[in-house]
């Protein structure tokens, strides 16, 4: 995989756009994406922001790098993901739900049924006449967590949980330089 | 289960914990199943956290820790049990039964399941019925077995014939036609002494017979040399690689061969005992087995001071209980310890640190017997048959698409069209060379030749016509090994039930060449990250049929590029039906349509925001552009 950073024939040097998401997932991969700390500013250098939690742009534009935190877990997740699939170069499921589900995956041994039943209806503490929201505006959620690479086409995977700041550097800049990234080892690990 | 049971089947075990796995098999045969209870009485008697017990007993395929009915079917599940037409006869009988294939019927009289291969490929259907092996199934044997599990007939009461094993040999060479008295080979051997038989093992190149090949000579004197309190000899008799049935016609029928070999090796390591572990799809021969061994101890063939010459060398039969993974010499020496079978990390190797970390070596039933004939005639004589990388003769479980199923012996360097024209195959379009875990020839191989150095095996050739189908070949090969992976090492445990999940996904129609690549990424990373020979072969032949009989799998792709893993519409079944929602946001449609409609939707919205960079040309690109 190569990255064009030239806008056409001789153009100068463009930057790299990246777009960044939480699915079902804790943000704790986009938390340890900041702990690259100080390296945010020549990251700049290369790259620029299209939707993400740090523009709070609401939809992604044609982007080179789309990085995945967390699961599928419901209808939303699964346009989401289309819309990332559908606009980024490459797509990099980051981190253990991305990768696996995840801890929202627990869930799966469960049926859905049974679990919004519980939630909602017969559960300890709720509001009398309590029942399963069935407003169209909120999406409905998938009978199981899935991985991400089970929805859509994924190029890399970014396992850990989460990543540490300096996994998604090496990942990132390697990527960058156009090298297939290879992480070293402490920096590759699943948990 | 009475105290006092347990009791005489401790002692009949010593009270040694390393005897857990034969204690265990014992009372599961007594009680069909092992109860929460039996279990902690055990630990507490063997003085054993339950967590080891526990661990063994749920390790074992063949191990129950929940009721699974009076009777517990098991049809034997190879693809050529499948040729054979076993998954009608199996929803036959759960049809005729009321129940579902994996579950004990309500009135815990009967489960009915699947197991791994049993070793009865050339007289299949078969199955396991409350371990006991029923061959040649039929419709109507199937009828009469659901006619006596419900007038609670035990399996002991059923008709003998459905019992009988045949040897099915068909071509005979120096191994099948050995013209040995029992013990005969053992009085030469001790003639000769160790030292000298030592020398004829490595004058005749022998070469272990369960697939790897490695030289019998060098296995032996690294034992013997290897310091330890007691040396070990345990014959491989874990049969299990799908397609070999071998050392079942071995030990049926030339037991007393085989016998001779496990002496003559613990003769020339120093070893004064000796393990056969007989897998559990093997358990009808074991009492024939012990009589044969007592009448040899009678006859003075075995035991104390044997023939007079003051060797004393005993054999004590352990049985597997359904794992795949203990033909692994480690796995099958930790399964000998009682515990569960995984493989230990190597080194140091059994010849060093075996079974109670003592010198031991571990040779294949066929490796035994030739080490025994060689005892006779000789080093030379061995030597001068097969090639000279593969000296001697290779005994062949044939199965498959063949006109004559059975055991072939033909010295190494035979064709594999040779073996084909011998069992009358017509019309082969495929041969897996060596079980599941071996290479998948195709016809223009055919020529190869069955050896070391070209076509290596352990002996199961299965063969496939061209009315099959490869994709269902691969399918059932991936699912065995999803099945067997021992689940110590991610690459494998995790490598396995992604190939199987793939091959299902393509199976249902919602394939893609991604899963192609994914297979292909997959076969690269188990052979070399795997902790042992179950790993790095698991998908050989799934990889060889993706690239000779590529067409068998693309033609099951739904898309030219990718397809989700599931059916993401119906995923949304259950919230669905608890929200009685049906309006378009309920639903999520078919992902390439949504794909593109959001690709529209992106640069109406990228050209709207004005965040796109200025596109090179006026016309904004289309989906395909975009595409990575």
């Amino acid at each position: 995989m190569r990255i064009e950073t030239t806008n056409g024939a001789g153009g100068a040097p463009r930057k790299l756009k990246v777009a960044t998401v939480s699915l079902a997932g804790c943000f704790g991969c986009h938390m340890s994406f900041l702990d690259i700390d100080e390296r945010i500013l020549p990251l700049l250098e290369l790259i620029e922001f299209d939707r993400s939690p740090l523009t709070d742009i609401k939809h992604c534009g044609p982007c080179d790098i789309g990085l995945i935190e967390g699961g599928v877990c419901n209808a939303e997740n699964v346009h989401v993901l289309r819309e990332f699939r559908a606009n980024c170069k490459v797509l990099i499921a980051l981190g253990a739900c991305a990768v696996n589900g995840g801890l929202p995956a627990q869930r799966n041994h469960l049926e859905l049924a049974d679990i919004l039943q519980e939630v909602y209806r017969t559960g300890h503490g709720l509001a009398e006449g309590s029942r399963i929201p069935d407003d169209p505006e909120l999406p409905l959620p998938l009978n199981q967590v899935h991985p991400v690479h089970e929805v859509v086409r994924i190029d890399y995977f970014l396992p850990g949980c989460p990543p540490s700041g300096d996994a998604i550097w090496a990942f990132l800049t390697q990527l960058i330089e156009g090298k297939a990234p290879r992480l070293a080892h402490g920096q590759l690990h699943y948990d | 289960m009475a105290t006092a049971e347990l009791e005489d089947i401790l002692e009949r075990h010593r009270r040694d914990p390393l005897q857990l796995l034969q204690i265990l098999i014992e009372l599961q045969a007594r009680d069909g199943w092992l109860a929460p209870a039996t279990l902690g009485a055990l630990a507490d008697a063997l003085g054993m956290p339950r967590a080891r017990v526990e661990s063994t007993a749920s390790f074992y395929s063949f191990l129950h820790t929940r009721p699974a009915g009076e009777y517990r079917i098991l049809f034997s599940d190879n693809i050529t049990d499948r040729m054979l037409g076993n998954q009608a006869l199996m929803q036959a009988l759960c049809d005729k039964l009321w129940l579902q294939p994996g579950k004990v019927s309500e009135d815990g009289l009967v489960s009915v399941a699947t197991t791994s291969c049993t070793g009865m490929c050339d007289q299949g259907p078969a199955l396991l019925a409350n371990g006991r092996t029923v061959t040649r199934l039929t419709p109507e044997r199937i009828d009469e077995i659901a006619h006596l599990i419900r007038r609670r007939v035990p399996v002991g009461d059923w008709p003998p014939e459905w019992f009988h094993v045949e040897d099915n040999i068909r071509c005979r060479d120096v191994l099948l036609d050995h013209g040995l008295a029992p013990g005969q080979a053992l009085a030469a051997a001790l003639e000769r002494g160790a030292t000298s038989i030592l020398g004829e093992i490595e004058r005749s190149a022998l070469r272990g017979r369960g697939g790897a090949g490695f030289g019998s000579d060098i296995k032996w004197r690294s034992c013997r040399d290897a310091w330890g309190d007691a040396h070990y000899v345990i014959c491989n008799a874990d049969e299990g690689e799908p397609g070999t049935f071998k050392d079942r016609v071995l030990l049926a029928s030339y037991f007393d061969l085989v016998v001779d070999g496990m002496c003559i090796a613990g003769m020339a390591i120093g070893a004064n005992k000796g393990f056969i572990y007989l897998r559990g799809e093997y358990r009808y021969l074991l009492d024939r087995l012990e009589t044969r061994l007592a009448q040899r101890r009678e006859q003075g063939l075995l035991g104390r001071n044997i023939l007079g010459r003051g060797f004393t060398f005993d054999i004590e039969i352990h049985l597997g209980a359904g794992a795949y993974i203990c033909g692994e010499e480690s796995a099958l020496i930790e399964s000998l310890e009682g515990k569960p079978g995984k493989p230990r990390i190597r080194p140091p190797f059994p010849v060093t640190n075996g079974y109670r970390g003592q010198p031991t070596t571990v040779n294949n039933v066929e490796t035994l017997a030739l080490a025994a004939l060689i005892a006779v005639r000789g080093g030379e004589w061995f030597r001068a048959i097969g090639t000279p990388a593969s000296t001697g003769t290779k005994l062949l479980s044939v199965s498959g698409d063949v006109a004559r199923p059975g055991i072939y012996e033909f010295p190494f360097g035979v064709s594999v069209a040779e073996v084909l024209e011998a069992a009358g195959a017509r019309d082969t379009q495929a041969v897996t060379s060596a079980g599941a875990a071996g290479h998948c020839l195709a016809a223009d191989e055919f020529g190869r030749r069955i050896a070391f150095e070209d076509v290596a095996t352990g002996g199961s050739i299965m063969v496939f016509d061209a009315s099959r189908d490869m994709f269902e070949v691969a399918r059932n090969f991936a699912h065995f090994f999803a099945h067997e992976s021992c689940g110590f090492c991610t690459p494998c445990r995790v490598g396995t039930a992604v190939n199987a999940r793939l091959l299902d996904k393509l199976a249902a129609d919602h394939g893609s060449p991604y899963d192609l690549d994914e297979m292909a990424k997959m076969h690269r990373l188990m052979q070399g990250a795997s902790h042992c020979g179950l790993g790095n072969t698991a998908t050989i032949a799934i990889d060889d049929m993706l690239v000779k009989f590529r067409p068998a799998f693309e033609r099951r792709l739904h898309s030219p590029d990718y397809e989700p893993a599931f059916d993401l519409d119906a995923a949304l079944s259950q919230a669905r039906r608890m929200t009685g929602r049906d309006d378009p946001g309920a639903h999520l449609g078919d992902n390439r349509g949504a794909l593109a409609e959001e690709r529209a939707h992106a640069h109406g919205r990228a050209t709207t925001a004005g965040v796109q960079d200025a596109p090179a040309s006026a016309e904004p690109a289309s989906a395909k552009d975009l595409q990575p």
